[in-house]
């Protein structure tokens, strides 16, 4: 078994009365990217937050690169670089002095600055007060930020939050050449499932602070069964024709059949069977159940 | 102890550029500066007067001192109070600062070092302007017999005094704006005990030493009085005491504080 970089059992926090995270088991190895879903107001961030030891959690349940975070606060800190919500920076300082009061702050040598704000794309704006940076820019400054001391793990809130389609790609690479290339360990929240589908190796859904699922990827898209459509030109005979011989059929349109989808071989039987029984069939195919329709089906039952 | 020099030498980058810091340097710089003007302007009126020296340094010296103690100093205060936290709340840095690998005390601790060390560079430079101003005005005019009186060793005990008995009132009011983020909260509430303060000090009440916001005051007038000399009179005691509490209060409510 991989080593876990982010552990917490049975994790539950409350604000006030209301109960946000809700018996929460994470589990993140090491080198993954792990995407961390749920809809706004979920539970992502203070999930977050938790991890940071910035909201208090309960004894043995968070546990960072296998050691528990409130007896271990600064040394897991010092192994992890973060983005909460909207990035926290200074207004009245320019980008490069927002890292170079961080490169203090941790220690760093300060051409460390120059060299994040190149990674980030920056380096124009690096003399311009933040305050007028957008919010893509700010977003960048934010994940240079995380990114400052090569941390080990990175904990990314919506980072992707108010950046252009471009910007999205970029950080969306450099994550992946993170986690691939530097054996770095990713979780990045997100609300957008076709967001975290494009990087993710593993995914966890979380809905009103509770996990619905967690799992890699490939697990999620084996959730939605693949099922077989089938057009043709008389769909009532069709039907009957495939019930008499066995088949069960999930949907029956108009003009589209739907039944569970087996195999390949099963469908060229199926596709045989109508062509022979004087059937036309315009099209026939597997098709897998959209995974946004499929998130929406996780978070909706619950 | 490296972790509360790191985060003291950034709060000192953080806010380098502020209004806050360049506060510590103008304040004294501007009354100084106009109180010498006044009294170059006025140097004839002043010189028919014929104090001997050490009555001139004390109506010359008292004057800032006057202005400094009674109002000038506790909005001060009150403000650099407000300005070190509030560079937190109004960027919505509290998160970062506290996810940073620092144990909290040092965070905290450099915070309000960093009040305190602005708040004695600006009575340090008060002393210095003073001194130096007064020996101008001899230059400038050597009838004002400035030179005949070394008035360092009053200054520095009369400002150092004021430094400490305004320790009391910072440690109150960095509590009240660690808390809230805004500026009414902490504004009215320290423009209320100021004037408390200036009232039931000047009016001699017998506990006056109770309330921080009376101890400038008090130090100030202490010093016309029988006990000029000393340093540590009840209200510096009482100051001091005020401050260690609050500050280690504002620690514990650091420590148990969620960052939300």
């Amino acid at each position: 078994m991989s080593e876990l970089v982010i552990e917490t059992k049975g994790l539950t926090h409350y604000f006030g009365a209301q109960k946000v995270v809700d018996n929460l088991s994470l589990q993140v190895k090491k080198g993954s990217i792990y995407g961390f879903l749920g809809p706004n107001g979920a539970g992502k961030t203070t999930s977050i937050k938790i991890l940071l030891n910035l909201l208090k959690s309960p004894a043995d349940t968070v546990f960072l690169f296998g050691k528990e975070i409130n007896t271990h606060r600064i040394e897991s800190l010092k192994r992890l670089g973060a983005l909460v919500e909207q990035p926290a920076i200074y207004g009245h300082l320019s980008g490069k002095e927002n890292l170079i009061n961080r490169c203090i702050l941790l220690n760093l040598k300060k051409s460390k600055a120059a060299e994040l704000l190149k990674l980030v794309g920056l380096t124009e704006a690096a003399n311009k007060k933040t305050a007028d940076y957008s919010l893509g820019m700010k977003q960048r400054l934010g994940i240079a930020l995380a990114l400052l001391a090569d941390p080990e793990l990175l904990l990314l809130d919506e980072p992707t939050n108010g950046l252009d389609p471009n910007g999205i790609i970029e950080i969306r690479n450099l994550l992946i050449d993170l986690a691939t290339n530097h054996g770095k360990t990713v979780l990045v929240s997100s609300h957008l499932l076709s967001e975290i589908e494009k990087m993710a190796t593993h995914v966890g859904i979380i809905n009103k602070g509770k996990l619905l699922f967690q799992g890699t990827i490939e697990e999620l898209h084996n959730l939605s069964k693949p099922t077989l459509e089938i057009e043709t030109s008389n769909p009532e005979g069709a039907t009957l024709l495939l019930t008499e011989n066995g088949y069960v059929l999930t949907a029956s349109g108009s003009q589209k059949l739907t039944l569970l989808f087996n195999s390949s071989e099963e469908s060229a039987q199926i596709n045989a069977l109508l062509v022979t029984n004087g059937y036309q069939v315009s099209s026939i195919s597997p098709v897998r159940k959209n995974l946004e329709h499929l998130f929406l089906d996780i978070t909706k039952n619950n | 102890m490296r972790s509360l020099i790191i985060s003291l030498q950034s709060e000192f980058y953080k806010s380098r550029k502020t209004l806050a810091f360049w506060a510590a340097i103008l304040l004294p710089l501007v009354i100084c500066g106009l109180i010498t003007v006044g009294f170059y302007t006025n140097a004839e009126k002043v010189i028919r007067l014929n104090y001997p020296p050490n009555a001139l340094w004390g109506v010359y010296s008292g004057t800032a001192l006057g202005i400094m103690g009674m109002l000038i100093l506790p909005f001060y205060v009150i403000f650099m109070a407000f300005s070190v936290n509030n560079i937190e709340h109004k960027n919505d840095t509290w998160k970062t600062l506290f996810a940073q690998p620092l144990n909290k005390f040092s965070i905290y601790a450099a915070k309000y070092l960093y009040a305190v060390l602005l708040i004695f560079l600006s009575l340090l430079l008060f002393a210095v302007l003073t001194l130096a101003f007064g020996n101008l005005l001899h230059v400038l005019n050597n009838k004002l017999r400035f030179n005949e009186f070394s008035a360092l060793e009053m200054l520095s005990k009369l400002y150092f005094k004021l430094f400490l008995s305004a320790l009391g009132i910072l440690s109150v009011q960095f509590i009240i704006s660690l808390i809230w983020g805004d500026f009414l909260k902490p504004m009215g509430i320290g423009f209320i005990g100021v004037i408390m303060g200036i009232i039931v000090a000047s009016k001699g009440w017998e506990y006056a030493y109770f309330i921080p916001y009376s101890h400038p005051t008090l130090a100030l007038m202490g010093v016309k009085g029988k006990d000029a000399q000393e340093l540590l009179t009840r209200e510096i005691y009482s100051s001091l005491i005020y401050a260690a509490v609050f500050f280690l209060i504002g620690y514990f409510i650091v420590a148990k504080k969620s960052v939300k």
